[in-house]
């Protein structure tokens, strides 16, 4: 019989705890795909963040850490620092990433540090229950902008692709999303350039993900996957923003 | 044998490595020894200081707060320590720029123009050192020449040829409080 | 080995170096910095690595990321900064981290001062981060014994996967003594399966997963009676103190760290008048002693003990514990840095004595 798909053996044989219509199972595949396809298994730890992925040191047969809110990158940093010749990726949310964990993500780039980074921006807080986040867009409802975003209140969403690019430590910046066929094979093709650019030593790598929380938006699936389109896109472009 | 001295004075008058030599020596030839630079609230005040024991036994506090020998580079170094020196001690007093004369009736006071010795050898950078060969002509604990030996370890033999200036400075001191 | 003239900061670092430590991670803060300096210069000799990290959470995170990829390494702060390490410390406690972090406390609370202090006794004793944990807690009064203290500490940390922290007052950093360090050239560092070197499928080493994280109370329940049988054990086994002159004494000093060694000064002095004293000073502050403590201050010679910290008064605590009232213990001592002078102790017991 001619095998037409085969589940990657870099994602261990669980059950993901994650919503209907989220993208987190989607990224975790691609990851594990890419670690494969790079033959890169052995060799490779991740880092878990604490936001909805938490749990996903139970889902990625790697050595993998669970890091404390933000810290992922520092934490990866020691690791890579002890095995150089080794790869580790860190997996963050926007709350982890783009606000308690800001400083560690700017100085793992700053210092060119050879990891790679996967950015979930999915414009809330989700497993706290659908708080702003830093991502959150100008208008958009959460719990706890409940009239939505005032940008008077609390600033304009942060765009942290576009902020990292311009550290010179960074050697692979991009930002993708899960919103479309052409674009699911875009955003493997960046996490494999990512990965390859921590096997090539040139610095540091990330992928800003443009992701659905149908669950917190308060959107069915599909209306999600319409809403990365229609008001994220707009906001946060997507493309290559770095590499050398 | 212990010896708790006290060595103070400005910042930048080298009183630190006075106390680092003192200590650095005493280790060479043998005894116990210990270097605490200013701590407490005796940091406040226009002066910087070391204290350095030096002892053939086992040293328990470190602190030196009623010195045997009380090196003072500077006027409010005279005025605030002169009182804590334990009675029968010594101070050694830098004459070129404090004004002032020691109180105490039960202590020796030596008076040793440190600068003008050292404008005399044609180096003021040796001021110190010249006080610190007035300490050692009297206290005798450790030997001028171990004193050298242990400035050539921080020197390096690169700044060797530093060593014969500090020699003289610090036979001077000495010849200071004969 | 010749002995050789160094400021407790560098010595501290050299034993780490001597004790198989190649990584450190940390961010400035006074006063110890002569750590990171010192370990800037000499890990890369070693081939080790030295990163000044961007905030002290972050270099307690690094630590946490090298200590899980199986690697002796340490961090070092002071005060202020080792509050900032609390969330990487009590990670580091329940991913079971060996790792070595020294604090050079200064005074406090908040920003405080830049001089030695003994402030953070509870915050290094009672878990200074959040959540069931201890930590194992030495505190050196000599640069020597603190040299001697950083490859134990690096073994106990490895024995029982834990942080170990170093708890030193500011003078042990900044003051000079003479040291032996002990070369180790044939130091063979234990095997660390657990750690993540690599995971092969089917190899024999398992999948490592380094996590504080035990959303089941189940799973959280197993985590904590595994580390608390740990510590039970850490408590039978590695109690350290110091007793001195303590045999028939009238009275019993308690202190720790540097201010033990006033203490000893003032027995001198109170010997000379012809009382007798003891001290009797806690080497590990977590396990407390508190056997020793309690034997030394309970026996027929003695009247009374007295506590000494620079601090308001936080080891007295663990002091009235163990004498559990079989005889009453004073405290003595100030915050805000200021170290009791042998002079004083001795005053104070002659007022005690007098009633």
């Amino acid at each position: 019989m001619t095998v037409v798909f085969k589940k990657t053996p870099v994602l261990r044989d669980v059950p993901l705890h994650y919503c209907p219509g989220c993208g987190h199972g989607i990224v975790h595949r691609m990851v594990a795909e890419v670690i494969e396809e790079l033959g890169i298994q052995d060799k490779c730890a991740g880092v878990a963040p604490v936001g909805c992925a938490v749990f996903a040191y139970n889902y990625f047969e790697v050595d993998m850490y669970e890091a404390a809110h933000g810290r992922a990158p520092a934490v990866a940093t020691g690791f890579k620092r002890v095995h150089p010749d080794h790869y580790i990726f860190t997996y963050q949310g926007d709350g982890d990433l783009a606000s308690i964990g800001t400083a560690e993500i700017v100085h793992a780039a700053h210092r060119g540090e050879k990891i790679t980074t996967i950015f979930i921006n999915n414009a809330i807080y989700g497993m706290t229950g659908g708080q702003m986040a830093p991502t959150t867009l100008v208008g958009q409802k959460t719990t706890t902008s409940p009239l939505g975003r005032d940008k008077d209140h609390c600033g304009e969403p942060i765009r942290m692709a576009e902020m990292l690019a311009t550290i010179n430590g960074s050697a692979f910046i991009a930002r993708c999303a899960l919103n479309s066929t052409p674009n699911l094979i875009k955003t493997k093709a960046a996490i494999k350039k990512a990965f390859e650019t921590q096997i090539a030593r040139k610095g540091f790598s990330m992928v800003e993900i443009l992701s659905p929380c149908p669950t917190n938006w308060g959107k069915s699936p599909a209306e999600a996957m319409d809403w990365i389109a229609d008001a994220m896109i707009p906001y946060y472009p997507l493309g290559t923003f770095k590499e050398v | 044998m212990v010896e708790r001295n006290l060595f103070a004075g400005f910042g930048g008058q080298g009183v630190l490595l006075m106390g680092q030599l003192l200590a650095q020596a005493g280790m060479m030839e043998g005894k116990n020894t210990t270097w605490v630079p200013s701590y407490g609230p005796e940091m406040r005040g226009g002066t910087a200081n070391c204290s350095v024991t030096l002892s053939d036994q086992e040293i328990d506090s470190p602190l030196v707060t009623v010195p045997t020998a009380l090196v003072a580079m500077n006027r409010p170094s005279l005025e605030k320590f002169e009182k804590t020196v334990a009675p029968g001690g010594s101070i050694f007093v830098n004459s070129s720029i404090v004004d002032i004369k020691v109180q105490r009736t039960d202590v020796n006071a030596y008076y040793v123009p440190c600068n003008e010795i050292a404008a005399e050898l044609g180096n003021d950078k040796v001021s110190n050192m010249i006080m610190l060969g007035a300490y050692l002509g009297k206290s005798k604990c450790v030997e001028i020449e171990t004193i050298l030996e242990a400035l050539l370890e921080k020197l390096g033999q690169k700044k060797a040829k530093l060593i014969p200036l500090n020699r003289e400075a610090l036979l001077k001191g000495a010849e200071c409080v004969k | 080995m010749a002995k050789k003239l160094m400021k407790g900061c560098e010595a501290i670092a050299e034993a780490a170096i001597q004790a198989g430590c190649r990584y450190f991670f940390g961010y400035p803060i006074t006063p110890q910095n002569d750590i990171p300096e010192y370990m800037s210069l000499r890990l890369p000799q070693v081939g080790g690595c030295f990163l000044q990290a961007e905030s002290e959470l972050a270099a307690i995170n690094m630590v946490y990321g090298a200590g899980g990829a199986g690697a002796r390494v340490m961090t070092s702060s002071s005060s202020p900064g080792i509050s900032l390490k609390q969330e990487g410390i009590s990670t580091c406690a329940a991913a079971e981290i060996p790792c070595v972090v020294v604090n050079m406390m200064r005074g406090g609370p908040g920003l405080g001062n830049i001089q030695a202090s003994q402030g953070d006794y509870f915050q290094a004793v009672k878990g200074g981060g959040h959540g069931d944990y201890h930590l194992i807690v030495y505190a050196p009064s000599s640069i020597q014994e603190a040299c001697d203290m950083m490859q134990k500490a690096f073994d106990v940390a490895d024995q029982y996967r834990t942080p170990v922290m170093i708890l030193a007052d500011g003078l042990i950093g900044q003051m000079m003594e003479p040291v032996e360090l002990k070369t180790n050239p044939d130091l063979v560092l234990p095997e660390k399966p657990w750690a993540a070197t690599g995971y092969t499928p089917g190899g024999k080493k398992p999948r490592s997963v380094l996590n504080s994280l035990y959303i089941e109370t189940e799973d959280l329940d197993q985590l904590l009676e595994r580390l608390f049988a740990r510590y039970a054990v850490i408590e039978a086994n590695e109690q350290m103190w110091e007793t001195y002159n303590t045999e028939g004494a009238e009275y019993i000093l308690c202190a720790y760290g540097t201010v033990a060694r006033v203490c000893k000064a003032a027995i001198r002095i109170l010997g000379e008048q012809g009382i007798k004293v003891g001290l009797v000073r806690p080497i590990s502050l977590w396990p407390f002693p508190s056997k020793a403590v309690h034997d030394a201050i309970v026996q027929d010679s003695v009247k009374e003990a007295l506590t000494v910290e620079v601090s308001s008064g936080q080891m007295v605590e663990d002091v009235r514990l163990a004498v559990n009232g079989e005889r009453p213990v004073q405290f003595m001592g100030k915050a805000g840095s200021y170290i009791p002078t042998a002079e004083e102790i001795a005053e104070r017991i002659l007022q005690m004595r007098r009633g």
